[in-house]
């Protein structure tokens, strides 16, 4: 009991925290609350680690399992750490049309990594999108949360180039 | 409030407004955004204020233009002079340019068949009105059709009115709106939610992006009337986490109003009360399903359950609830400021009024366009669409997303209307328009959305969960060349059955595109299996790594 | 904003109306059954054998396996006859060929999904899906196998899990959180990738909320939950307890 009031301290201490406690209070600690606490978690960490998922199923009162079930459903959620920079291919119908797959491909290949992986580095989460409504333009890439429209498998490679030599 | 306060309000906005002798609109909704038009309206704010004009040059963020393909989009009033592919470099000129002859490099006739061809309803205030602003809504009229029900009309009356006019659910099966809301006002019980579907999970559609995006009012003003026509005082709006600036403008939206007291307690001094909630979807199309909808905002897994029991009866937390689209929603505000009668004028015998769809795919003009129901679909693609990229040869177009169906070049004159959808095995879905040239393999069409619903299968169901799987490893195998001469039959089989078995909407309508295009594009399957060929040249058979 | 909680969920409904009895009709013969029963009850009650995998006396309905579906005339629709309630007058088919097709089909769709070869199956001979077979007259598979590689989990102490052999029926699941009242376990990813998971993905043994009662073990159709120590075919289930628990928990709300 002790150990466990020490982990709530360290975790008040936390400013991250007082994003997901302040979520969680505006809705009552309902259970209801659970997406929306685990939106904001993943807002303020970047993904869901097991540790907050313990977090918030104790604060919430649900069991374990529950968000552990939840967490892993919904897609938006990720709880493998991200990279540095993301790209976030977009495979929508118009971006498919348009030849997202060979982009993809292409990146694939220049990074040697798959969708939903990390390079070893860490520097790089490659990713893939059920279109972001932006079919106006496709085909559309995500580049840190940047939507650049129109783009073309050279244009993602420099892109990529330009993030990864950026910082050194 | 009052009604003569409310049209104070819009009466000083416009006053406001046309005090400015040149108003110039920026496009600021997420596509022309991404081109930067962010940049170009700081750009162009610079310019004013070098100048010293600002006392008679405006610069106003505003929603969705439509020709998204054209971004950034830049409107110029009174004049009606638009502007297309606008960079920050041209804001000079653009100011130069005014009151004179529109710069000719950046000019978008604004009178070409992609403007002229289409009306508007849901999109009347898209790129006239600043979102952010209610003040900008209320000069457009907005808040009256809420008044009018609150004040003039009855419940009973509302509904009467949304019957009258015809409307059907936006969201893709078009049930009849009115007999929704019966249902609901029917059930009884001293609490009950109204629920906006802004999960659109569809790809290939962003119709519900935009209205957010650029009217998030019009939304929220819908919400209260149908609040008030079914007995609710909750509102939840769930929308998915992927449109963040979506999100944003509804946050504003529903604080900007709350402050006015046009949503919250005694809204227009009667005793109605009326609170709306944004609720975050997080990535599963499945829970554009009504049931997994509820079972996603109460904070579970988004599985559907059987229905009946129907929302209407047993909804959100067991009580009646009843569940629109963004579109539904979009639609109300004019219907109670105008009329049913008014509203039934536009469109078909059987669906009344105008659709919004997402123009995308192998079309000139890409974007969002809102047309009367019962458009023939060749003046969508040829007129408003603009012909097809490069001038290559039309072949299909896809409808209703992966619960939708490939409609062939024969229907090319078929009227976009309920009926006639679902008679070429196709739905109106809700909106997602795309459009195939002669590189589009077909096959490769009906994998890419197998595999769609294949990942976006909730698991609770073992046809929907096995067989979507089972559909997908034999299209897999035919783009690979590696088709057997009885797996069309194969197919046709598995597709029947996960059609007639699945528990909820995703798997029942999830081999439409396999169906469909089996039905109309047979020789593209026979050329895969039998001579190994892919028409389209997009399939490559020599066993490298293509098709994921 | 505030609005209700959702523990009071039925509290406020004003709608609860005495319960009636209605006549309708199962395979030509006509019945009789309160409005709250549902058809599954109902045609158990006449005698009428309806085959169903995820639905277990004393647990929730989830209307997920799909194969007690029956053909309800003047619906073009199938319907789950584990959730769907009776109408007056309707007409109900509950062994029409086309519905036995589609049973054979989702069952056949079920062998393919993972592994489940029956000879090494510590459940051999007392298998719910086995049996259905048997009930359905499948006799082989006709659609390609997907082959998964599926993860065994013997950590616990007295019982192990055989992913292989799970049919995601969630039985399990239910009977720890409805009966049980710890909910160690749930399902995790969704579609052809859900698992049965406890706590969060961690090993059984592992498992901080586990009371170690063994419902599951007994509820589970198949041989994915089994206790250690069983070989092939050893492995019978004992379910009587469910409904007596059930009647029990009943009684003491009351």
């Amino acid at each position: 009991m002790e150990a466990k009031e020490a982990e709530r301290v360290k975790v008040d201490e936390d400013r991250r925290w007082r994003l997901v406690n302040r979520t969680m209070r505006l809705h009552g600690h309902q259970p209801d609350a659970l997406i929306e606490t685990l939106h904001a978690v993943q807002e303020s960490f970047g993904f869901l680690d097991l540790d907050s998922l313990k977090y918030v199923a104790d604060s919430l009162h649900l069991p374990l399992s529950l968000v552990y079930g939840v967490a892993t459903f919904y897609h938006f959620f990720t709880l493998k750490p991200p990279g540095e920079h993301t790209c976030v291919i977009c495979l929508g119908t118009a971006c498919y049309i348009a030849g997202s797959t060979n982009m993809l491909k292409a990146v694939e290949k220049e990074v040697g990594i798959k969708p939903g992986e990390t390079t070893s580095d860490g520097k790089l989460s490659l990713l893939t999108a059920r279109c972001m409504g932006s079919c106006g333009l496709a085909p559309a890439v995500v580049f840190d949360g940047a939507i650049h429209g129109k783009m073309s498998s050279t244009a993602v490679l420099q892109n990529i180039r330009r993030l990864l030599n950026h910082d050194d | 409030m009052t009604i003569e306060e409310l049209q104070e309000i819009g009466k000083i906005e416009k006053e406001k407004q046309d005090g400015f002798k040149h108003r110039i609109h920026v496009c600021v909704a997420a596509g022309c955004l991404s081109c930067q038009s962010g940049q170009v309206k700081e750009a162009l704010e610079k310019e004013v204020s070098r100048r010293g004009q600002e006392s008679w040059t405006s610069v106003k963020g505003v929603g969705c233009l439509g020709l998204c393909t054209a971004g950034p989009m830049v409107a110029i009033e009174p004049d009606g002079i638009l502007y297309q592919g606008v960079s920050v470099s041209d804001a000079s000129d653009i100011l130069e340019a005014l009151g004179g002859p529109a710069v000719s490099r950046l000019d978008c006739s604004a009178h070409m068949p992609f403007f002229t061809k289409q009306k508007k309803i849901v999109l009347e205030n898209c790129g006239k009105i600043d979102p952010e602003s209610i003040e900008d809504y209320i000069a457009e009229g907005g808040y009256e059709g809420l008044y009018n029900a609150l004040r003039i009309m009855t419940p009973t009356g509302v509904i009467e009115q949304i019957s009258k006019g015809g409307l059907r659910g936006r969201g893709g099966a078009g049930f009849p709106t009115g007999l929704k809301w019966t249902a609901v006002s029917k059930t009884k019980s001293n609490i009950k939610f109204v629920v906006c579907n802004a999960d659109e999970g569809d790809p290939g559609a962003f119709m519900d992006r935009s209205v957010l995006e650029s009217d998030p009012h019009r939304v929220l003003e819908g919400m209260a009337i149908a609040g008030f026509a079914v007995g609710a005082n909750y509102g939840f709006i769930y929308v998915r986490a992927e449109y963040p600036l979506a999100v944003k403008r509804v946050r504003t939206a529903i604080a900007r109003a709350e402050r006015l007291g046009v949503l919250g307690r005694n809204i227009f001094n009667t005793t109605f009360n009326f609170d709306i909630t944004v609720r975050l979807g997080a990535g599963a199309f499945v829970c554009g399903e009504e049931t997994a909808l509820i079972a996603s905002i109460e904070g579970r897994r988004g599985s559907p359950r059987p229905r009946p029991p129907f929302p209407s009866e047993l909804g959100l937390w067991g009580y009646p609830t009843l569940i629109n689209n963004v579109e539904t929603f979009a639609n109300v505000p004019p219907i109670i400021r105008k009329g049913g009668d008014w509203f039934a004028a536009t469109g078909t015998d059987k669906s009344k009024g105008t659709k919004v769809f997402a123009l995308a795919g192998r079309v000139n003009n890409t974007g969002l366009i809102e047309a009367p129901m019962g458009t023939k679909l060749r003046e969508i693609v040829f007129d408003i669409g603009g012909g097809i990229l490069e001038g290559r040869k039309f072949k299909a177009v896809q409808t209703g997303g992966p619960s939708g169906g490939c409609i062939p070049e024969q229907f090319l004159d078929m009227s976009m209307d309920y009926e006639s959808l679902a008679k070429v095995g196709s739905i109106m879905g809700s909106g997602g328009l795309i459009v195939m040239d002669e590189t589009s393999c077909m096959v490769d069409v009906a994998k890419f959305f197998i595999e769609f619903c294949m990942s976006e299968s909730c698991g609770k169901c073992v046809p929907c969960r096995v067989g979507t799987v089972q559909i997908y490893n034999v299209l897999k195998r035919i783009t690979e060349g590696k088709g057997k001469p009885t797996d069309i039959g194969l197919l046709e089989e598995l597709c029947d059955l996960v059609k007639n078995t699945s528990l909820c909407g995703l798997g029942q309508t999830a081999p439409n595109p396999v169906l469909s295009t089996l039905n109309y594009f047979m020789d593209e399957y026979r050329a895969h299996i039998d001579d190994k060929v892919c028409p389209a040249g997009t399939c490559h058979f020599n066993h490298t790594e293509e098709s994921q | 904003m505030r609005y209700p909680s959702f523990l009071q969920r039925t509290a406020d409904r004003a709608d609860v109306q005495p319960v009636r009895v209605l006549t309708f009709s199962i395979n030509g013969v006509t019945v009789s059954a309160r409005e709250d029963e549902t058809i599954l009850t109902v045609a158990r009650q006449n005698g009428i054998s309806i085959p169903t995998l995820c639905h277990l006396d004393g647990l929730s309905e989830r209307g997920a396996c799909r194969l007690c579906i029956v053909e309800i005339k003047g619906s073009p629709k199938l319907s789950p006859a584990c959730v769907t309630l009776p109408r007056q007058d309707m007409e109900i088919i509950t062994h029409s060929d086309r519905v036995m097709d589609y049973r054979r089909k989702i069952l056949e769709l079920l062998f393919t999904e993972r592994n489940h070869v029956c000879s090494v199956c510590v459940s051999n001979g007392h298998c719910d899906l086995q049996a259905l077979t048997v009930e359905l007259g499948m006799t082989h598979v006709h659609y390609d196998y997907l082959h998964p590689q599926q993860m065994v989990d013997a950590s616990h102490e007295r019982f192990s899990v055989d992913h292989n052999r799970c049919v995601l029926c969630q039985r399990c699941v239910r009977v720890c959180d409805e009966i049980e009242g710890a909910h160690t376990w749930d399902v995790m990813g969704r579609g052809h990738l859900a698992k049965v998971i406890t706590d969060l993905n961690e090993p059984w043994g592992e498992s901080t909320t586990c009371t170690g009662c063994g419902k599951c073990v007994q509820v589970c159709p198949t041989g994915a939950l089994s206790e250690k120590g069983k070989s092939v075919a050893e492995m019978t289930k004992k379910r009587l307890f469910l409904p007596y628990l059930k009647l029990m928990r009943g009684e003491e709300e009351r």
